[in-house]
């Protein structure tokens, strides 16, 4: 357990100190969203109705951008053989790698959030649970793209197969996501959707760690 | 004890060593030599439990030493080609990171002191991306004083190093030695390994009936 708080410690003060790219995640977030309002046209309802699955479709790309160097770097520095051949064992290191990945790039999302919401002309019913559904789905998205983020080690053009090995296992997050939200704007009940993402949640949770690790193992031999 | 049977190593089809036995008992030294590609560094990581060996086992005190690979890793130190330097953390956070995974001592104290063995103590605020291959390569090494094991894996250690550090190193094996420690190393540079097992890995590839038959 200690030695898993260091390693969360460690990825979290090199991201801190690398800045720029935790921050891209956000700028890119927020561009993207920025986007719809000039593209589709200011028409309130247009936006309304289309905000929240663009907030979520937003999110999911930003989140894919950052996962790429979830691993990349520690491969190239040697440091994964390293913690591979440390007494934790590897899923409990995937586990800690994903938490800092959650932390220095899903976190800034559900805090940025809100902000686009208004800019979305999102109905206020909804940002709550916005903001929940976010917060239950975006820990599943970062554990599902460590195990993508493993098995492109070492290929080259990585980041476009993992997309392409990534972004459909996104899908049952992004429906259950946008339908929370506009079930809690249409005034019906939302709970329901909220309890499938925080199962997928726990699902991941059990099994991400170890396909990850298969993954380093994989990449590593 | 460390020992090696009958290991084989097949990299991409490629049949690179067979049938290697290796012993190195406690405060021994196995020196690995070979032409590039003989599989050095493929043994030194199948040491090390990183690659599987295609058939053969490794024991450590006796017992099959990857049944459980965490409880191997725990003895054992792995220096390989690269250095594990993190450009932006400094040279003292590097190091205490990796004894701290280790579950080893993460005072100032004790860093410092692993550095010292390098003669690297100079450096504990400088960051990794202003360091020298070499340097580098020093850090990585003090990585190993920091957080003790019994059995070191060095892979061509001495790459990068000046003749100053290569003194430093031989005497911090010999140290390790002297303390009941193991050494495999792999080199193609001169470093005085004293009582040391040479094996060469090329005398293992496969053909050698025929090399002996000519």
């Amino acid at each position: 357990m200690k030695q898993f708080a260091f390693l969360v410690r460690r990825d979290l003060s090199l991201a801190f100190r690398q800045g720029m790219d935790s921050l891209l995640v956000v700028v890119f977030f927020v561009i993207a969203v920025v986007l719809f309002p000039f593209g589709v046209g200011p028409e309130p309802g247009t936006l309304s109705r289309i905000a929240a699955g663009v907030i979520w479709v937003a999110a999911l790309l930003s989140t894919m951008l950052s996962l790429e160097r979830l691993f990349q770097t520690d491969y190239d520095d040697g440091s994964l053989e390293l913690l591979a051949l440390s007494s934790l064992p590897l899923e409990v290191t995937v586990l800690a790698k994903v938490t800092a990945h959650w932390i220095t790039s899903g976190l800034p999302l559900i805090v940025a959030a809100p902000v686009l919401a208004v800019l979305m002309q999102m109905d206020t019913d909804g940002f709550l649970v916005l903001v929940a559904a976010l917060l239950l789905g975006t820990p599943s998205l970062s554990l599902i793209g460590a195990i993508g983020a493993a098995l492109i080690l070492g290929s080259r053009r990585g980041g476009v197969l993992l997309s392409l090995l990534v972004l459909p296992l996104y899908i049952p997050v992004l429906i259950f996501g946008v339908s929370a939200v506009d079930a809690a704007i249409g005034g019906y009940e939302f709970k329901a959707q909220l309890l499938i993402l925080g199962g997928f949640f726990i699902g991941t949770l059990a099994l991400a760690p170890w396909a990850g690790a298969g993954g380093l193992r994989q990449a590593l031999e | 004890m460390f020992e090696g049977k009958e290991l084989t190593c097949i990299r991409g089809e490629r049949l690179v060593f067979t049938g290697l036995n290796f012993a190195v008992g406690s405060g021994g030294a196995l020196v690995l030599i070979g032409p590039n590609g003989a599989g050095k560094s493929s043994l030194l990581r199948m040491m090390a439990g990183l690659l599987k060996p295609a058939s053969g086992k490794l024991l450590w005190n006796d017992a099959l030493a990857l049944d459980d690979i965490d409880e191997h890793a725990e003895n054992l130190h792995y220096v390989g080609h690269h250095d594990a330097v993190k450009p932006v953390l400094s040279v003292l956070e590097n190091v205490r990171f990796w004894a701290g995974v280790r579950g080893g001592d993460v005072s100032e104290k004790n860093i410092l002191n692993a550095l010292d063995v390098f003669d690297a103590k100079h450096l504990a605020d400088v960051p990794g991306r202003f360091l020298s291959a070499g340097q580098k390569r020093r850090v990585n090494l003090a990585r190993i004083i920091a957080a003790p094991a019994p059995l070191w894996l060095l892979d061509e250690p001495t790459t990068a190093l000046d003749r100053a550090s290569i003194a430093l190193l031989d005497s911090a094996i010999r140290k390790h030695r002297e303390g009941g420690g193991i050494v495999v190393l792999s080199t193609h540079a001169d470093i005085n390994i004293e009582s040391a097992t040479v094996l060469d890995i090329s005398d293992f590839a496969q053909g050698r009936e025929t090399k002996g038959a000519a």
